[in-house]
């Protein structure tokens, strides 16, 4: 390890440095070094001892606790596609068809997005953010497997520079950069990224195959069309064996996920939390005043419907782009929640609502966050008061 | 008795090294020195030439803004030489002691039968004026002031922090003294603040003449700038004082005797310490007085010397000297090598507050905790994080935010009056941003303080 550190200081840094021949990407090569070894770098002023927790490892752990539904939705696809066509393959090939498909989107995701993150860094002068780790993964798992690879490289590269550069970098932005890049490719390509036509693999690539009368629509495409006879079931929703986004179809692996990110306080149980009640507030809600056969369907579906707790458990959560304020976090979440639900029921337009609510919230978490500083300000002018009565 | 105050928020690092219950009284120290660095925004006026003879109190310089407040010599001895920093600042001002132990004669004095402000010129002239220090900014009160209160914790709970219930064995009588001196310099209440579990001694528990808050919890419960929030906050407007423990002390012994006895204890605490424990020294101790023979020797590890704690302390050479408010050293490994993907291997002597790491796992460890950095520094990220190390009615992101973006308004509406840069230690220990935020607050305090001058 010594020699190998040695190595990199004294042969491969030089080059990076001022007078060297790569000085103009030390930004790059600085972040793979830290990578690599935590630096023996020491505290100058103010606390002597730090807490060992920093940036990557923060990221790495939400990047874990992705890992079940990224297996589950290579798997998936596979299963989709294999069932749109009829034939029945094993377990393997199904999510080897899976893998095949899905790591060209990963990679192509990282690729554009780390050039820009290292871009962006050179040209700032400061060091590479460890935040686009897990928005690289995020955005693989909320676009259908049928995205053509420019298309994820073009709507990565706008999440970076659009959703986080202009505002100044990670922790500075106001939407979710994942979600802001879902968001773009769903208002300028509406065609690759709405109907029923979409989800399954061989819809697109291998339309001649399909089985006859086959139908890849969405639990909630589904639903608002007012097919209730062919809703999947709820334990084939809480599973996930149905057509969707890659990451989100699976509540259970979601669930685990959420497990590892509450275990490990990475991620903001009061969010989760308060997304799921708002959630259910609005739907039984809707079961209250049922007018129409959507309205009545349990509250407790939408929780498994779409991408409802894949957005509640790992772009809710997001801590940059969510209320900042504890109690703000409540309102927050439960507001994402009953929004989701009135754009799905009411609006005709949009079958999903989880990724509109989020970004919506997004942009009102600071004017939340505002009142709840006024809240504490004014608590802290009323003490004067008494004292002085 | 009244009623206890539980401090909810916080943590105890847990910090090998804790000082043994024994005290020892090291022969006369090489040198001493009064450190101008001490006193924030002190600018200080040298009143000796090098090699000039000094005795216990004699006044070496003053403050060229507050030309009353003078800084003395804690022993008798020789002034020998100013230690100069960058740009010319003043580091040091060392006195070689002699064997004379000759002192200044303030004359003993019974605090109830002269004014206040025969009380305060005794103070300042023996030089134990800066003792006293003012909440908002956290500096050397002004005698001008007339403060609202004045505030005492009795009890320490930074990492590896000396025991006063220890420390003020055999000077309860000082102490007591030191309390009613202090109770005629204020209209209002001295505030004494101990722990409800582990504060015994007397001199605390049945101080006469203050009111004693009984405090519960983690660190930083024994900060008083938390048990003024809890006792009385610090509204715009209000000032108040506040002191440690063996300052109290020493007043009440210039009271009493009528000179400047800088004696006081201090601990000697921290991993690399071979056998931690306290000291009976003068102010502004050599180090390697008490240090010397007593640090591990291990190939490849520099020891960091820090007078203070772990978390607010000052950085010392092996010679260098301990502050004017400390009761503490610390010694601990510095953690100047790289750890090849040090950032994800999980590491069993790592702490954390994060359940990411596996310290959590073994709560009664203790660990002997270096001073890497661990990362570079980011913008903050992670939130609702310094709320569980702030026990105060304070938003930590948004002062800091206001801070840095330097909101007048929005510093006084968020409560930058009531805070310290130790009071945000922790927030800052724990940051996984790597933020230097005790900067950021004493930036924030230093902006308030001239934007008012």
């Amino acid at each position: 390890m010594k020699a190998l550190h040695n190595l990199i200081e004294k042969k491969v840094k030089p080059h990076f440095e001022q007078d060297g021949k790569l000085s103009k990407f030390y930004r790059t090569f600085e972040a793979f070094e830290t990578f690599l070894f935590v630096q023996g770098n020491v505290t100058t002023r103010g606390s002597h001892i730090r807490d060992a927790m920093e940036m990557k490892r923060t990221m790495f752990h939400v990047l874990i606790a992705l890992i079940p539904a990224l297996l589950f939705g290579m798997w998936n696809v596979g299963y989709q596609h294999y069932q749109a066509i009829g034939m029945d393959v094993d377990f393997i090939d199904q999510f080897l068809f899976g893998l095949y498909r899905v790591l060209p989107i990963i990679i192509v995701t990282y690729a554009s997005g780390l050039l820009v993150e290292f871009l962006f860094a050179t040209i700032r002068n400061h060091e590479v953010n460890e935040g686009f780790l897990v928005t690289g993964m995020l955005l693989p798992l909320i676009v259908p497997v049928t995205i053509p690879l420019w298309m994820v490289a073009l709507a990565t590269v706008f999440a970076v520079i659009i959703g986080k550069e202009v505002f100044g970098g990670t922790g500075m932005n106001i939407l979710n950069p994942a979600l802001l890049a879902r968001a773009f490719l769903f208002f300028a390509y509406p065609a690759q990224f709405s109907g029923d036509e979409i989800w399954i693999y061989a819809q697109v690539h291998a339309p001649e195959q399909l089985v006859d009368g086959f139908s890849g629509a969405t639990s909630l495409a589904v639903l608002a069309a007012g097919n209730l006879e062919s809703m999947p079931s709820v334990m084939e929703m809480f599973l996930g064996t149905i057509p969707g986004s890659i990451g989100e179809t699976s509540t259970l692996a979601i669930l685990l996920g959420a497990f590892v990110l509450v275990a490990t306080g990475v991620g903001s149980l009061r969010i989760m939390l308060s997304v799921v009640a708002g959630g259910l507030f609005m739907g039984l809600l809707f079961n209250l005043f049922a007018v129409n056969e959507f309205m009545e369907v349990p509250a407790y579906y939408h929780l498994i419907m779409g991408g409802f707790a894949f957005g509640t458990v790992y772009m809710a959560t997001d801590p940059v782009s969510a209320s900042q304020t504890g109690t703000g976090k409540y309102i927050y979440g439960f507001l994402i929640g009953v929004i989701t639900l009135l754009i799905r029921v009411v609006n005709p337009a949009f079958p999903e609502g989880m990724m509109l609510a989020i970004l919506f919230m997004n942009v009102f978490a600071p004017l939340i966050d505002h009142y709840v500083v006024r809240a504490n300000v004014k608590r802290r002018l009323k003490r004067v008061k008494p004292a002085e009565a | 008795m009244s009623k206890v105050i539980r401090i909810k928020r916080g943590l105890n690092i847990p910090l090998k090294g804790e000082a043994e219950k024994i005290l020892q009284t090291p022969s006369r120290a090489k040198e001493y020195a009064v450190k101008p660095t001490d006193f924030h925004g002190l600018f200080p006026k040298m009143m000796l030439e090098e090699g000039e003879r000094v005795k216990a109190g004699t006044p070496l310089f003053y403050d060229k803004y507050n030309e009353d407040v003078v800084f003395t010599a804690p022993v008798s001895g020789t002034y020998t030489r100013l230690v100069r920093g960058a740009k010319r600042r003043i580091l040091e001002v060392r006195i070689e002691p002699d064997e004379a132990d000759d002192h200044i004669d303030f004359g003993a004095a019974d605090p109830a039968s002269i004014s206040r402000e025969e009380i305060i010129d005794k103070l300042l002239k023996s030089g134990l004026w800066p003792a006293i220090r003012q909440r908002p900014y956290s500096i050397i009160a002004s005698r001008e002031d007339k403060p609202r209160d004045i505030f005492i914790s009795a009890f320490n709970s930074a990492p590896l922090a000396p025991d006063l219930d220890f420390v003020i064995n055999g000077s309860e009588g000082d102490f007591q003294k030191g309390l009613d001196v202090l109770s005629h310099l204020t209209d209002g209440e001295v505030h004494l603040g101990i722990d409800a579990e582990s504060t015994t001694s007397e001199a605390f528990t049945r101080a006469k003449g203050v009111r004693v808050h009984r405090f519960k919890g983690p660190h930083p419960a024994g900060n008083v700038g938390i048990q003024i929030h809890h006792i009385r906050p610090v509204n715009k407007g209000d000032i108040v004082w506040y002191l440690d423990v063996q300052h109290v002390v020493t007043i009440g012994r210039l009271f009493e005797t009528g000179i400047y006895d800088s004696r006081k204890v201090v601990a000697l605490t921290g991993s690399e310490v071979e056998n931690p424990r306290y000291y009976r020294v003068h102010a502004g101790v050599r180090l390697d007085n008490i240090a010397g023979n007593n640090v591990l020797q291990e190939e490849g590890v520099t020891p960091r010397f820090i007078s203070g704690d772990a978390l607010t302390g000052e950085k010392i050479s092996a010679n260098g000297f301990i502050g004017f408010y400390d009761s503490q050293a610390t010694v601990i490994p510095e953690g100047d090598k790289p750890e090849l993907i040090g950032w994800l291997i999980p590491n069993m002597q790592r702490f954390s507050v994060s359940r990411t790491w596996p310290s959590f796992l073994m709560p009664w460890k203790k660990y002997r905790l270096d001073t890497n950095i661990r990362s570079g520094e980011r913008p903050f990220v992670i939130t609702g994080l310094y709320e569980k190390y702030l026990p105060m009615d304070i938003l930590p992101m948004q002062l800091l935010k206001a801070i840095m973006i330097n909101d007048i308004d929005m510093m006084e509406n968020l409560g930058i009056y009531e805070v310290a840069p130790e009071d945000f230690a922790l927030c800052e220990f724990v940051c996984p941003s790597k933020i230097e935020i005790q900067s950021v607050i004493r930036d924030g305090l230093d902006n308030i303080q001239k934007e008012f001058a």
